[in-house]
């Protein structure tokens, strides 16, 4: 049996004022699988996200990445092999240049020089957004930012990547960009959203979170297309779309 | 006060002045100043020199004297204060247009004239050839502590997103009818600035656990290696040197 | 407040860059305290409020406007070491990036803007809160004082500085006096609005406020609403009173102190001060044999005069005052 990329067991966490968050929530992801996380808003994705690379430790349960439990010791590791892209871009791209946020990572791994230049130039060379180097992350469209935010994470050359909302505020050409762009990157993903189309178009299985607990996990046309699901956790597909379309397209290769 | 603050005062360009490394450029302005500071107030011919220096900056730098000439807007209101001073000093007296004034308020006045003007001058050329990112490059070179730098970066990264933030609120009153002309009716405005902390102490607490995710552990990496060259030092130090001689013959006469 | 060069003697400057750099040291010791390693992405944040909020623009009277100072908001949101070190930044960048104050006098404007609004500030603060209700009401009230005594404890702090290292040979007593009274105007929007962006914030995340970390739930949702005009009212009495403490503080120690500055050559004319043009000016040879009591009344005086000329000019200015606006937004 091989060794999960990311193992959630049992994860527990109550906010500062007492509200549960998370309860007891558990599932794996395989090496190179891309999983969507589908919830409603208050679900606890954010805060579970958090959890993945130790910005919030659990109260009880554990994390491992690709076997390394998270742990004091662990932690700068964890933080490397996980790198997560938060909601707003903004809040990610904190340095005066695009090419200095890039390098804000690996600088932190102790690279420095021409070692660190060429983390920078790959990352960027990735999210095909060389030639953004020298820019100010203030000026760039939303689709942008959120390519440099995902070559920030990628520089550190994680093992999972973890995207909260990566869709939210982006135009359609810049979420068709994304889209394709994920697809080629064989990263383990795991994309937290509550994009259903876009959650189908990339990622084959989906887990959906629920006050805190796992309440489905199966193939994405099959949980999209199981209506009562969705509507018992106020997640609904776009007006217009025909969930009998989903098993259909999907027949073939399910 | 605050109005000249919502512009940056840089002005893009590719001269002498653009091109000298920004620690260098920053001590030159304030070996500058402090030569205009320490300039004798009766020293009339020195500051006339010290004129002439500046000038020569501002023509390298392809300034627009109108534009330095405007951007001055921001020491009017101690300049006005510099007005009275004839008026309020004691000693001896000088009748001017038929009115007594003290003597040594009239120095007093030209003084600080002359400093605020040469000094928010040097700021204006200062500030108006160099990009902020370069200016931080600047006090980072020069050592100014890591805390202080990466503060004021982080300060310039967010301040058009919080402006902008309080922007729209402003306009979603103002589309509500809010029209506040008294100190009673600033609660709205006062409010949306709390809301503007609120939301600028999250933003701090996201930005931190973003950098955290990338391994972050209280100092910020150096990213910068360069340094001045002793022929860019040289270069700089040209006109600071010349206003400290100027200044010292000030002194001395 | 932003005093451009010359504004005050080279050794003035000096020195109290001196002094500045060593207590915004001290500031930032309190302060990696106060957020540890949070504190560069939040004390940055933070400046970037301070700078945004010194822009806005806030109604006083007859639609002129002023804006924040920021000083002992800062120290109470944040803690007073961060409070001054962001303050502090603030100052400084507004000098090297948009040409607002001098670069040579940045001691003294770091100390007049940020070091002392924001320790003495909080120290008003901390002390009001003592004889104020545990609430979100009480902490609302002690910001207000605070704010509008930082203001006038900035402009005693230049006025200190102008006796040491005065531009011109005017006498202590004037510059006071004007610096003081002008201040205790600003100082009472100042109060107003940092009163009201705290209790904005205690409504929305009361673990913000760092001057109210002492208060529990109970304590802050048994807070009751300060009518706006009440407060307007308090801010003047406190206004008063300030003006009759600082005049007694004006009686003494200043005199004390341009004896230090006369006998150290500090000030050449020291010798015209005494006769100053104030009306105010020098109560001790007035010939009101209680010094106290008439220092009192002259500040208790001051201010009131300042208030009814200030008062004058806005209904001159306004015609008819207030009901303009509330009638647009009725109608």
């Amino acid at each position: 049996m091989t060794v999960p990329a990311l193992e959630v067991a049992g994860l527990t966490f109550c906010y500062p004022n007492g509200h549960p968050a998370l309860e007891d929530l558990s599932f794996t992801v395989d090496v190179g699988e891309r999983v969507a996380l589908l919830g409603p808003n208050g679900a606890g994705k954010t805060t579970l996200a958090l959890h993945l690379n130790g910005i919030h430790r659990a109260e009880a349960g554990s994390i491992a990445v690709a076997g390394t439990e998270l742990t004091d010791t662990t932690l700068p590791e964890i933080r490397r092999r996980v790198g997560m892209v938060f909601q707003d871009a903004d809040d990610q791209l904190f340095m005066p240049t695009v090419g200095e946020d890039v390098a804000f990572g690996p600088s932190n791994l102790g690279l420095k020089g021409t070692e660190r230049d060429e983390r920078v130039a790959e990352a960027l060379a990735m999210v095909q957004a060389a030639e953004f180097i020298e820019r100010s992350p203030h000026h760039l469209s939303g689709g942008e930012k959120r390519r440099i935010a995902l070559a920030t994470v990628l520089a550190m050359r994680p093992d999972v990547i973890v995207m909260d909302e990566p869709t939210s505020g982006l135009d359609p050409a810049g979420r068709r960009e994304l889209a394709d762009l994920l697809q080629t990157l064989d990263h383990t993903q795991l994309l937290i959203t509550h994009d259903l189309p876009f959650a189908l178009e990339v990622c084959p299985r989906s887990i959906i979170v629920s006050d805190g607990r796992v309440v489905a996990d199966g193939p994405t046309p099959a949980i999209l297309a199981d209506t009562a699901l969705l509507e018992a956790h106020r997640l609904e597909l776009p007006f217009g779309f025909d969930p009998e379309f989903l098993t259909r397209r999907h027949r073939p290769a399910a | 006060m605050g109005a000249g603050h919502a512009h940056r005062l840089h002005v893009p360009g590719d001269t002498i002045v653009h091109r000298m490394a920004p620690e260098a450029k920053i001590v030159a302005a304030f070996a500058f100043v402090l030569a205009v500071a320490v300039t004798p107030r009766r020293a009339v011919w020195v500051f006339v020199l010290h004129g002439l220096l500046l000038a020569c900056w501002i023509a390298r730098a392809g300034l627009r004297p109108s534009l330095v000439v405007k951007r001055l807007a921001v020491i009017a209101p101690f300049v006005t204060f510099a007005f009275f001073l004839p008026f309020l000093a004691g000693g001896a007296t000088t009748e001017v247009l038929g009115v007594s004034l003290s003597t040594e308020g009239l120095w007093g006045t030209w003084n600080v004239l002359t400093k605020s003007v040469l000094g928010a001058t040097t700021s204006i050329v200062l500030a108006s050839t160099t990009p902020v990112a370069d200016i931080v490059r600047g006090l980072e070179r020069l050592r100014v502590p890591a805390l202080v730098t990466s503060v004021i970066s982080f300060m310039f990264r967010y301040l058009d997103l919080i402006t902008a933030d309080l922007g729209r609120m402003r306009t979603a009153m103002v589309a509500r009818g809010h029209d506040a002309r008294w100190l009673w009716q600033v609660k709205p405005i006062a409010s949306s600035a709390g809301a503007m902390f609120v939301r600028s102490y999250e933003r701090g607490e996201r930005v931190h656990a973003a950098m955290l995710a990338r391994g972050f552990d209280g100092t910020m990496p150096t990213l910068d290696d360069r340094r001045a060259s002793p022929a860019e030092w040289r270069m700089a130090a040209i006109v600071p040197m010349l206003a400290a001689v100027a200044a010292l013959g000030g002194l001395l006469t | 407040m932003h005093a451009p060069d010359g504004f005050l003697t080279a050794a003035t400057a000096v020195s109290t860059g001196v002094l500045s750099a060593g207590l915004l040291g001290l500031a930032a010791r309190k302060a990696s305290d106060e957020l540890d390693d949070k504190q560069i992405p939040l004390a940055g944040l933070a400046a970037a409020f301070v700078f945004a909020g010194q822009m806005v623009n806030f109604p006083v009277a007859a639609g002129t406007s002023g804006h924040l100072l920021g000083g002992a908001l800062a120290a109470i949101l944040l803690g007073p070491g961060v409070g001054a070190l962001v303050v502090a930044i603030v100052v400084v960048v507004q000098a090297l990036v948009f040409a607002d104050g001098g670069l040579t006098a940045l001691g003294y404007n770091t100390l007049n803007m940020a070091i002392v609004p924001a320790f003495g500030g909080y120290a008003v603060f901390t002390f009001a809160r003592k004889f104020l209700p545990s609430t979100a009401g009480g902490v609302v009230g002690a910001t207000g004082i605070a704010a509008l005594a930082s203001v006038v404890l900035s402009a005693t702090a230049f006025s200190i500085e102008w006796l040491f290292g005065a531009a011109a040979p005017v006498p202590f007593d004037t510059v006071f006096g004007a610096m003081v009274s002008v201040h205790l105007l600003i100082g009472i929007g100042e109060a107003v609005i940092s009163a009201m962006v705290v209790s904005a914030v205690l409504a929305a995340r009361p673990d913000l406020v760092a001057g109210a970390r002492d208060l529990d739930r109970v304590a802050l949702s048994s807070a009751r609403k300060i009518p706006m005009r009440a407060f307007v009212v308090g801010a003047l009495v406190v206004s008063l009173g300030v003006a009759t403490v600082v005049s007694q503080f004006a009686s003494g120690d200043p005199d004390g102190l341009e004896r230090v500055a006369e006998d150290e050559g500090f000030v050449d004319t020291a010798e015209d001060h005494a006769l100053g043009n104030s009306v105010f000016a020098d109560y001790a040879t007035s010939g009101v044999g209680n010094e106290s009591l008439s220092l009192a009344i002259a500040g208790a005086g001051g201010t009131l005069l300042t208030l009814a000329v200030g008062y004058g000019v806005f209904r001159t200015v306004s015609g008819v005052p207030g009901r303009r606006a509330a009638h647009e937004l009725a109608g």
